[in-house]
This record gives structure tokens, sequence and C-alpha cells, in this order.
């Protein structure tokens, strides 16, 4: 089922007269999900991911715009009209019910024509929990299974009455590490069987990159970016999805544009044609290359070496924060004594975002992004720079 | 080791061994002892024999009776009626947004007045004499109705006026309990029986009544325990001769034959209150029965 919202916006009235203004949980939302995907709504808490959530879900109503689920409008529908199916991070399993109870509770609610006898509810209900595999944990109640075996009920009784979607809010955040890895690929594996559309909230940049076909960035109640997750990450649109996508984080440099070089301090990193500015500078941990002759001089503070991988941590005073994390392949000896370290960028792990605004500014040479490739590595300029009419993908009027 | 141990546990266990033991267990067996014990007589520590006779003297007066009968009246009338009407006060604080904190307070407030206050407040409420009436009866004549009186007059009359009170005092520690029950039931299962499309009644009787059970369990519990022991509400309306007007309670009975103006007979007293445990330890077995066999966690 496609799913679009349509400049969908919530404002929420001042709690009380000392609180002040209004606030606004999503800003003019739109958004085409196509049918049988996954999509990750990412951001950080307060940025208005779950807001939305409960938007398509119906127990909240839009300020404005609308949402249709296929060809129905569904923004007037309540909830239970609509065929979602709603999974709650802290799973909000019935404790006094048995598993059973709790997957067959949605179907006990249909009335007219649409009633089923007890057997029908029950191999409805086993036949959903055979898909998240707790076919024989059904005499249980919640209390007496694990955080992960809860979470799979859960996702049984979302499941149970075949939604059209299927809503995920925060369904990770309370497993542990181990269990967290698992359950995403089993989320992953449980959407594609089913075919269901898959709405899915996370604070966690790695497990929205993970598993979904799309991920959609928002901050403050705005949609950033949309894009395929590694899309994103490599072609960010502007300094927020850039900070917010990657670990370690981006390095972030305060620089300036100047007769066509782009400028750390007095280091001029790489060209940059376009008119001179004052501009945030973020490169990738991997988008340093040491080399002696380097153009970015820093202070070498420390180097780990971790098997595959060598982190370098430098400091430089143009920087945002205290230390430059960058990460190159262990077989690149480093020399762990000198004061200085010297850098050369790969541009294409380089953004450049205007002051003010903190858009990204694009040079002409940048490789717009393909799913269906293995990205290059390492893009000379010279070769992307036969692909700069092309410019960037513009997901965000998908 | 484990010998070193269990020493060390006992001595610490010991100050309050020794509070329990001195001011609980041995006047539970020393009323125990007195029950059996015929006659028995405080000041010379005299008594005629031992036996079942101070049981039987109890379970044939009529006093004992009449007191029986007006408990248990007074117990099933008042649990469950304060406990529902508690529920539905907690249901409508919970849902309403504006003033809340006030209509809370206010509900609370008989929960801090003294009860021999609130007795008078009654008292005055519903008395009748030759010269004046009440204000309810000031209301029934208002309706056309012809005065009652409710301190002094037909048995039923002094009833609604107990239980009335009994339920009124009682209730702000229900509502309160209950409203902190309500609102710890989390958000979300609301919400998921919301997207299931669950009719309001069904998520009353279906989730929000199994979530708070374990509250109302404690207290339709404690309250038939507290209702068992109505003496000093009693007292607060009806004066101190409850015999004579036909409101004795099981504990009123048991202080009268102690302090009354019938009293000095420590071993009726103790026969009389050995019963009453007998009453409230079976009733509060037959509760913990039913709540282990209902629904838990």
């Amino acid at each position: 089922m496609k799913v679009v919202l349509d400049h969908l916006t919530k404002i929420y009235p001042p709690r009380n007269k000392k609180d002040g203004g209004f606030v606004t949980a999503v800003n003019d939302f739109c958004f085409e999900i196509p049918d049988g995907k996954l999509i990750g709504l990412l951001g950080p808490s307060g940025c208005g991911k779950s807001t939305t959530l409960n938007l398509i879900s119906g127990l909240e109503t839009p300020t404005s715009g609308r949402i249709f689920f296929g060809k129905d409008d569904v923004t007037e529908l309540p909830p239970e009209n609509r065929g979602v199916g709603l999974v709650f991070q802290n799973y909000a399993l019935y404790p006094h019910m048995t598993v059973m109870q709790n997957i067959t509770f949605p179907l006990e609610n249909l009335k007219g024509a649409d009633k089923l006898s007890k057997e029908q509810m029950e191999e409805k209900a086993l036949e959903a929990a055979k898909m998240v595999q707790i076919e024989k944990l059904m005499d249980r109640k919640p209390s007496q299974m694990s955080g992960g075996q809860q979470q799979r009920v859960a996702i049984a009784r979302a499941l149970v009455k075949r939604p059209r979607v299927l809503l995920l809010d925060e369904p990770l955040s309370n497993l542990d590490a181990r269990l967290r890895l698992q359950t995403r690929e089993e989320i992953r594996r449980i959407q594609k069987e089913t075919g269901i559309t898959t709405i899915f909230v996370t604070h966690d940049q790695e497990e929205a990159m993970s598993i979904t076909d799309m991920i959609v960035v928002m901050e403050a109640g705005s949609v950033r970016q949309i894009g395929h997750p590694q899309e994103v990450y490599e072609d960010p649109k502007n300094l927020f999805v850039a900070k917010f996508l990657g670990t370690p984080a981006i390095n972030v440099f305060e620089g300036r544009i100047s007769g066509g070089k782009l400028y750390i301090g007095d280091d001029a990193v790489m060209d940059a044609p376009a008119p001179d500015q004052e501009v945030w500078i973020g490169i990738r941990p991997e988008g340093f290359i040491p080399a002696a002759d380097g153009p970015l001089r820093c202070r070498l503070r420390g180097v780990e070496v971790m098997g595959r991988d060598t982190s370098i941590i430098s400091e430089n005073d143009h920087c945002q924060s205290d230390t430059i994390r960058s990460i190159i392949s262990s077989e690149i000896r480093v020399d762990r004594n000198s004061p200085e370290v010297r850098f050369a960028v790969k541009p294409n792990r380089t953004y450049v975002f205007e002051k003010e605004s903190t858009e990204r500014i694009y040079f002409g040479w940048e490789t717009p992004y393909s799913p269906n490739e293995d990205a290059p590595s390492c893009a000379g300029s010279g070769e992307a720079a036969a692909q700069a009419g092309a410019g960037p993908t513009k997901a965000t009027e998908a | 080791m484990l010998e070193k141990n269990n020493r060390k546990a006992w001595l610490y266990l010991l100050p309050a061994m020794l509070f329990l033991g001195a001011f609980m267990v041995y006047p539970l067996v020393d009323v125990f002892v007195y029950s059996f014990e015929e006659g028995y007589n405080f000041a010379s520590q005299s008594f005629f024999g031992t036996g079942l006779y101070n049981y039987r003297y109890v379970l044939r007066d009529p006093y004992f009776m009449q007191a029986v009968k007006n408990t248990f009246i007074l117990v099933i009338i008042t649990v469950p009626l304060s406990t529902g009407i508690a529920l539905l006060i907690s249901l409508g604080l919970n849902s309403i947004k504006k003033l809340k904190e006030l209509y809370q307070t206010v509900f609370f407030l008989p929960y801090v007045t003294n009860t021999l206050a609130v007795g008078l407040v009654f008292m005055i409420l519903f008395k009748k004499t030759a010269y004046s009436d009440g204000l309810i009866n000031l209301l029934i004549n208002f309706f056309g109705g012809s005065s009652v009186d409710f301190i002094d007059g037909p048995y039923w009359a002094k009833m609604f006026v107990m239980c009335f009170y009994t339920i009124w005092v009682v209730m702000p520690f229900k509502i309160l309990i209950l409203t902190s029950a309500l609102a710890s039931v989390n958000e979300d299962y609301y919400k998921a029986a919301k997207v299931d499309g669950t009719a309001p009644f069904r998520i009353f009787t279906k989730i929000t009544l199994p979530m708070i059970s374990p509250m109302i369990f404690y207290l339709v519990i404690t309250g038939f325990i507290g209702a068992f022991k109505a003496y000093s509400d009693v007292v607060a309306i009806f004066g101190t001769d409850l015999n004579a007007a036909g409101m004795n309670t099981i504990v009123g009975y048991v202080y009268d034959m102690l302090y009354g103006n019938s009293g000095g007979y420590p071993s009726f007293a103790s026969a009389a209150a050995l019963i009453l445990f007998a009453i409230v330890l079976t009733i509060t077995c037959i509760n913990l029965l039913v709540s282990a066999n209902s629904d838990n966690f």
C-alpha cells in the first residue's frame, strides 16, 4: 500500500499561558512512500518523528495536510478504520493476558460481517505467531518472556489483522545490543515476507541505515533529507544531515572559499569553484589521506590501531570539536611521535555548506548516487567532472 | 559458618521480636486464655473454672447478635459501594483536565478531618428534635416528605446514616489510591487498544480494570477489615450507649463488656474479640483466595 503524506502539519497549542507559543511538531511534511518498502524515520528526540507516526496511525489528527493510503484519503478516518498495525517502544503488551489473548485481542474487536469465530481467531493468531517464531510460547504471560520475545509478540499482534501499513515506534530501543542486531534483521525478514509497507521510527542512524529501503531525516519538525540510506550518507544536503549520519561523526571545520580554493585556516585543502564566502566544511573520518605533503596540518594527539582500521586523533584550531577523528587503513603506517600530521582530503567525502543556511554548496563534480553499483571508493575529481551536468539527485522531490 | 550467620540473624531480629512478643503475642495469648476462664475478675485475679461458657454466653446475648448483625450490614453495604463510587470518581478525576488538582484536594479533605468532628457534623445534618429539624429533614420537608429522626428514630434510618457516614469517611483514601493506580496505567496500552478499534467500555473492562485489579483487591481487603473494626464512627453519631440505640458493633460490644455501664467482664469481652478475629480471618482468607485465582501478571 502506497502511503502519501501531503503537506502534513501538526501544531500543538500552548499547554498553558506561561508556556508561551505554539509548538510545530511536524512542519509541511510531503512524502510518497512506495508500496512494500521499509522506510526509516530518523532524527534526534523531539524532531517530530513519533508525531508523524501517530498522524499516520490516526492517533492524532493533523492541523493541516492530507494522508492517503493508496487512493483512499484516510485523514479523517479513526485508527481502526485505517488498517494500521502499531508496535510500541515498550511493546504495550497487556500484562494480564497470555500471548494468545494478546494476539487475538485486535480480532475480538471486529464487528458485523468481519466477526470471527474463536477457532478462526486462534488460527489467525497462530499464523501471525509462526511468522515471528513464537508459536511455542502462546500460553505464556508477557512477564514470563524476554524482551526480544515480547517484541515478537507485539509485532505478531500488529500483523494479525493484516494491516495495510505497519508502524514501528522505536521498536529496538529497549533491547540489548546483541538482540537489537538480531531483531532488526528479523523485522527486515518479516517485512519482506509480508510485503507490508512499513514505517520505522528510530533515533539510531545505524539501525535506520542497515535495514531500510529509504530514510527520512527529520529535524525540528521538518524533513531535512529523504533518500536511500547510503545516498543520504554520501550526499548530505545540509550540515544537519551530514552531522547526524555516520559513526564516528563527521568532522566539521570553519573555513572559507577564497579565489576558487577551499581554506581551513591558512591551508588550502582543495579546489572550490564557487564565489568567495565563509563556509562550514564537513569531512568524513574516512575522507582523510595522511600524506607528508598534505595541505591540512593538524597536531597529532594519538593513534589507535584496531585491526583493520587505524584511527588518527588530531587537533585543529578551526575544528568545531576538540579532536578530529580520521579513519585510515591500518596498512598505512603513521609516525606516532611526530607532533604534526598532514592530510590530503578526498573531495567526495568533503562537503561544503553555506555559513548561514547550512545548505550544501555543490561544485559540479559530485557523482549522483546510484544504489545498484558500489560507489567508487575514491573518485578522482577528473572522472567525476564528466558528470558535472547531472548534478545531485533530487530525492526530496520524489 | 551457616550456624554463625543464623545466630547473627536472630540477634538482629531480637529487638523486633521482643516488642512484638511483649505487645502483640503476649496480649493475644492472654486474651485467648481469658476467653476460656469463666467469671475472671480483674481485681482479685480469680476465676471459677475453665470452659466454653463465655462463648456460649456471648453468642446467646441478644446485644452481641445485634452488634454482629449491624457490623455485617455495615460491611456488606459500605465496602462494595464505597469502592465502586470511589472508582467512578477516580475515573472522572482521571479524565478531566481543568482544575484536576483542585478536585483531587477537595475529594481528599475528609481524610484529614477528625472522624469525631465529622460525626458531629453528620449528627447535626440528620438530627430531628421536638423543636428543630436538621438540614436533611428540611430538604425532605421541602420535597413534601415528613421528618424522620435519623439519630434516634427507626432502625433503617439510623443504619442509613451509619452507612452514609462510613462511605463518606473511607472514600478519600480509596479515591487517592485508585486515581494513582489509574494514572500509572501506561498510556501506550490505551493507544494500542485504540489502534485496534476497541470500544471504550471494552477498554475499561479488558484493560483498565485488570490493570488496577491489585489495587482494588487491596482496597476491598483493607475495607473489610476496617469496617469490621468500626466503633469510633458509631460513637461519634449515636453516643456511647450503643446497646440502647441498637446500633452497637462488635468492637463496641467488646468495649462495653470491658468498660461500659454493663462492663467489668473481661472474659466475655475476650470471647467476643476472638469471635471477631475469627470472622475477619475467614473473610480475609476468602479474599486472598479469590484474588490469587483471578488475573495475575
